[in-house]
């Protein structure tokens, strides 16, 4: 069975003025279909560009070396009107804070019609048929009435729901959720990811979450990547990483986690240099 | 665009400067339309026995040198200055908005490209190249309005492009690239939205700089031609007799005045309203 995902290699780097700095090095994963795939690390680890790579958004002052292939098909070298095919049909993604996600002069119904209307030839009142059922797919009560409504009068955790529907509407069989639940409270964050998970169950949609948050990854991922200045430290499933981390920094990580620590004592400090030879937990 | 459809979101100080500046504009406008209807007398027509008479009541702002109304002239002068300001500032706007979200929106070479051009506009004072222009296309009132929108093409650009840099980093711009937005699709239905309303403070700030503008021009004789009338030709024509018959000089003065105060404060207004981050600035 070919991969939903597969990065062989892959590796970006910025032109800055100091000469390139490199984001991504040499990167390589694979994430089955019908998965939940954790990428971990700490900000500036290279994670949201491992995305971006991922749906060919990265800014033009980028260069990327390695393969990419989404469903067994190398999208590395694509031009942006195949790329743009793909994005929102075969891969689609959420981002981090719902508050900036959704344009606040149009409507949230607009603006999931916009998606659908963006792959299918659908007229104006099938697009709005299939948004509403989208938003009561994604658990927004009265679909109907809150169709015309503008971002700004739903709450964060709502948003995101909305954000999510636009995202699967023409169900893409990739979804990259990259810190979709960062900026919400914690029991909206457990909904949040009740919604993703349940994504999977009823599409077989592959998820590609990335998160600073290792509780996040413990309880919703099938296998988890732990990232550290743009490289893979450790990889295997969620158990066996968390279980027996096997790499220092991975356990450096989970000891500075005040869920997983000891109460009363001091959070450790997790210490910038660590030796990059990779782990995997096959 | 929800913040510019109503007022009631805005604090009291923006809501005053709009609601005074707009009344005060709103008049302006209404008599310079309606000039030929509101005058008392022919703008040109010119009597002997009325050179510099005083205002009075049948004058009520006296007349000029050569014996013309000159509360009827100011009226006409006022339709003629608006116009060229006004249609200065729309074309300037019309042109500069689609450059400047190109620049921002794009970036990289085409951003390298359009800027330098702009600051090649941008390097000329205001006034030597409105002079230039008219030197090289003759003086009249379509080519002042044409050398004004030259003039403020670039700050309107600039401005149009910083406002879109900021809405380009919203994650709802690169969301709606993830779902399979084209480029254009997405400059026109989010980005452009978005980063109109620092340009429609510029541009309302920019009309106060146009009307002094033009009344430059029309004083050194390069905007609207005689016999035509305008605020800045008329001043030219009183200065010689400036203390003799002051009221020629003083009401297009004050017209002018009342007129670039009345767009500084909408412009004002409508920053505090529309552009909290003050981009226009």
């Amino acid at each position: 069975m070919t991969a939903m995902l597969s990065l062989e290699r892959l590796s970006v780097s910025f032109a800055g003025e100091a000469g390139p700095s490199i984001v991504v090095d040499d990167v390589s994963l694979t994430l089955e279909k019908g998965e939940i795939f954790g990428l971990v690390g700490e900000s500036g680890s290279g994670k949201s560009t491992i995305a971006n790579a991922v749906m060919g958004l990265l800014p033009a002052s980028a260069t990327t070396s390695g393969r990419i292939q989404l469903n067994g098909r190398e999208t590395t070298g694509l031009d942006e009107n195949d790329l743009r095919n793909l994005r929102g049909r075969e891969m689609s993604m959420v981002f981090q804070d719902a508050t900036t996600s959704l344009d606040p002069t149009w409507s949230v119904g607009e603006q999931i019609a916009e998606t659908l209307r963006a792959h299918q030839s659908l007229s104006r009142g099938a697009a709005r048929a299939r948004t509403m059922s989208l938003m009561h797919e994604v658990g927004i009560p009265n679909a109907a009435q809150r169709y015309r409504d503008p971002p700004h009068r739903f709450s964060g955790g709502q948003r995101q729901r909305i954000v999510i529907a636009a995202a699967i509407a023409n169900e893409p069989k990739l979804l990259i959720a990259d810190e979709p639940t960062t900026a919400l409270d914690v029991t909206i964050q457990a909904q949040i990811l009740e919604l993703i998970n349940g994504l999977r169950h009823q599409h077989g949609t592959s998820v590609l979450l990335i998160t600073h948050d290792l509780g996040v990854v413990s309880e919703t991922c099938d296998r988890v990547a732990v990232m550290h200045r743009g490289r893979i430290l450790e990889t295997g499933p969620t158990r066996d990483v968390f279980g027996n981390p096997s790499h220092p920094y991975t356990r450096a990580l989970m000891a500075a986690n005040p869920a997983w620590s000891r109460r009363g004592s001091r959070l450790p400090v997790v210490p910038r240099e660590w030796s990059i030879e990779e782990v995997r937990h096959d | 665009m929800t913040g510019m459809a109503t007022l009631s979101g805005v604090n009291d100080r923006a809501r005053r400067q709009i609601i005074g500046g707009g009344a005060v504009l709103g008049t302006l406008i209404l008599v310079a339309v309606f000039a030929p209807v509101l005058a008392p007398y022919d703008p040109e027509s010119m009597s002997v026995r009325e050179v510099m008479g005083a205002p009075s009541l049948a004058h009520p702002f006296g007349s000029d040198v050569l014996g013309r109304d000159v509360l009827s002239r100011v009226m006409y002068g006022l339709r003629s200055s608006l116009a060229v300001a006004i249609s200065a500032i729309v074309s300037s706007f019309i042109v500069a908005v689609p450059i400047g979200v190109l620049a921002g929106y794009f970036g990289a070479w085409v951003d390298s490209v359009i800027s330098r051009m702009l600051d090649m506009i941008l390097v000329f004072p205001a006034m030597l190249l409105a002079i230039t222009l008219i030197a090289i296309l003759g003086p009249g009132a379509s080519v002042a309005a044409i050398a004004i929108a030259v003039i403020y093409l670039p700050i309107l650009a600039r401005v149009t492009r910083a406002s879109t840099l900021v809405v380009v980093r919203q994650d709802y711009i690169s969301g709606s690239r993830a779902r399979g937005a084209s480029h254009l699709r997405v400059l026109w239905t989010h980005v452009l939205p978005n980063s109109l309303g620092p340009v429609v403070v510029q541009a309302s700030v920019l009309s106060a700089f146009a009307m002094q503008l033009e009344a430059g021009l029309s004083f050194l004789g390069l905007g609207v031609q005689p016999p035509n009338p305008s605020l800045g030709s008329m001043l030219a024509d009183g200065r010689d007799v400036l203390n003799q018959a002051p009221w020629i000089e003083i009401f297009p003065g004050l017209t002018i005045m009342v007129a670039v105060l009345a767009f500084s404060f909408l412009g004002e207004g409508l920053r505090r309203a529309l552009d909290p981050k003050g981009v226009a600035e």
